[in-house]
């Protein structure tokens, strides 16, 4: 499917998606948390989208707002789409898991949370991943020091 | 106390061992926390970060330049296309177009290197079932490769030999004959490896039915590579989206549709065929040129957002680069193939024994430096 048939069918599911393709070779839509879920679920199960392959979550801190960022795949259609998700939020951010969709999200969000403290609602197990437990501070914030370890430039 | 054992109720109980992070069997710095009944698994949980450098964070202070030299570290047995995967992303959003020669020379070594760590996986992998021999035969035929590499590149494992625009400095003069002395020297050896490992009876009953994954398990769990492919998802990034001169050869995806151990086994001995084919291929036929294209000193990208996927060894590694238009990325995430591949252990490993784990494990070919980055 085309950036702009897919635009034109995944605007009408849930109400205030904002479209773009600008600065991107893929078409991206920015999704409200509390739509977030079901936008992410309807684009696996709908079988004209099929998104069935997440392929990359990537953690992003924009300085004001938190969110993650979806590469989604269809491996019957071979399209690509990215879901991005964002909040204001950064004492406690949190989303809704996706991993009940992909299972693959139940590592991905869990280094998110590593990196970036990002939590997600109804997660099997939202525990570090790489770092300590005792670990204080999310190292992938751009308001993150640690002037022991860091090397600043 | 009830001392009538015979008609007590026997109950059995859940049992924790460590697996690793010093155990042979996960080559490198990973630990398993196993929860075991008897000698059946019933959870595995892999606990990550004993070698994590954070070259995410420290890709952020870097140039673009500079990052390509971390890529090295990640999967170590892929760094050629390690390499090339950032150095793609930076060229294609400078608009770059690099020349006929870059892309062939990167073709030709990066399958190279695919068998090099393809050689490597098949030694070890024969060692972790017991057949110590295979060790010395895959280090035997690996050798070579990283000969030719050292020849060329000056170094043998962490090669740095791309750059954004295109290769550090030209071939060697002796680059085409050593290939070729390999590519048919390695056409003799595959069938040795079939004739040693592949048709043992052992290893055949250690392989066969263990860890099965299905397809729609596969692609949810986000398997890429030759994992993915032993459960037949067709998932070559090189055919599907060919980069550098993969567009200008055939080659056949290697697929099995068994989804255990044997098949993701047999993909990856198909697949050695496969890169000798793809290197005689090009051989012959690299163009005249330069080697590089000139850029300026500090690169700066645009600003916006670059996604590029390559084919590694153990699968699609992609690049993400988010820009604001400075000489550093402001995000730069690298989606390792390792990473995913690993995350689906725990599914396919419960149920079975320990010793099944073991075959399971070698034949998903983690790297631990690219699961924690």
């Amino acid at each position: 499917m085309t950036n702009e048939a897919l635009q034109n069918l995944i605007n009408g599911w849930i109400p205030l998606l904002e479209f773009t393709e600008e600065g991107s070779q893929f078409l991206n839509i920015s999704v409200k948390p509390e739509h977030f879920h079901q936008l992410m679920e309807q684009l696996k199960s709908n079988s004209e989208t099929n998104f069935d392959y997440l392929f990359c979550v990537t953690g992003m801190d924009w300085g004001k707002d938190l969110g993650v960022i979806y590469h989604l795949e269809s491996t019957t259609h071979r399209h690509i789409i990215v879901v991005k998700v964002k909040t204001e939020d950064r004492e406690n951010p949190t989303f809704d898991t996706v991993s009940d969709i992909w299972k693959t999200a139940e590592f991905h969000e869990r280094e998110v949370f590593d990196f970036f403290g990002i939590k997600f609602n109804n997660h099997p197990n939202m525990e570090r991943l790489f770092l300590t437990d005792e670990w204080e501070g999310f190292p992938l914030r751009k308001d993150y020091v640690d002037e022991v370890n860091m090397v600043i430039k | 106390m009830d001392t009538n054992i015979a008609n007590s109720n026997l109950k059995s109980e859940d049992y924790f061992i460590n697996m690793g992070p010093q155990h042979p069997a996960t080559h490198g710095v990973l630990r398993l926390l196993l929860t075991i009944d008897g000698e059946i698994i019933k959870k595995v949980e892999p606990d990550l970060g004993y070698i994590h450098r954070s070259i995410e964070k420290m890709s952020e202070r870097d140039s673009y330049q500079q990052i390509v030299h971390l890529t090295d570290r990640m999967d170590y047995l892929s760094s050629h296309i390690n390499n090339e995967a950032v150095c793609l992303t930076v060229e294609n959003a400078l608009e770059i177009e690099v020349p006929e020669r870059v892309k062939v020379i990167r073709t030709i070594i990066g399958e190279l290197t695919r068998i090099a760590s393809h050689c490597l996986w098949w030694g070890v992998m024969g060692m972790d079932v017991g057949a110590l021999t295979t060790y010395f035969y895959g280090f035997r035929d690996r050798e070579m490769i990283n000969d030719i590499f050292e020849e060329t590149c000056g170094a043998r494992l962490t090669m740095n030999y791309n750059i954004p625009g295109g290769l550090m400095f030209d071939i060697h003069p002796n680059f085409v004959k050593r290939t070729k002395e390999f590519v048919a020297h390695f056409k003799t050896k595959i069938p040795e490896y079939d004739k040693l490992l592949t048709g043992n009876v052992i290893f055949q009953k250690r392989m066969k039915g263990v860890g099965i994954l299905s397809k729609e398990d596969a692609i949810s769990f986000g398997a890429s590579g030759p994992v993915a492919r032993g459960s037949g998802y067709s998932c070559d990034v090189r055919k599907y989206y060919p980069y550098s001169a993969l567009d200008k050869v055939t080659f056949n995806e290697a697929l099995k549709t068994d989804g255990d151990s044997l098949a993701r086994y047999e993909v990856r001995i198909q697949e050695m065929w496969e890169s000798l084919s793809i290197i005689e291929q090009l051989i012959d036929n690299i163009p005249e040129g330069d080697y590089k294209v000139a850029t300026k000193a500090v690169i700066k990208l645009p600003k916006g957002e670059f996604y590029q996927k390559v084919e590694t060894a153990r699968g699609e590694l992609g690049v993400f680069i988010n820009s604001t238009g400075t000489k550093n990325p402001y995000r730069l995430k690298f989606r390792s193939p390792g990473f995913s591949n690993l995350s689906l252990l725990n599914h396919i490993a419960v149920g079975g024994k320990i010793g099944d784990l073991v075959a399971s494990m070698a034949t998903l070919d983690l790297v631990i430096p690219d699961i924690d980055r």
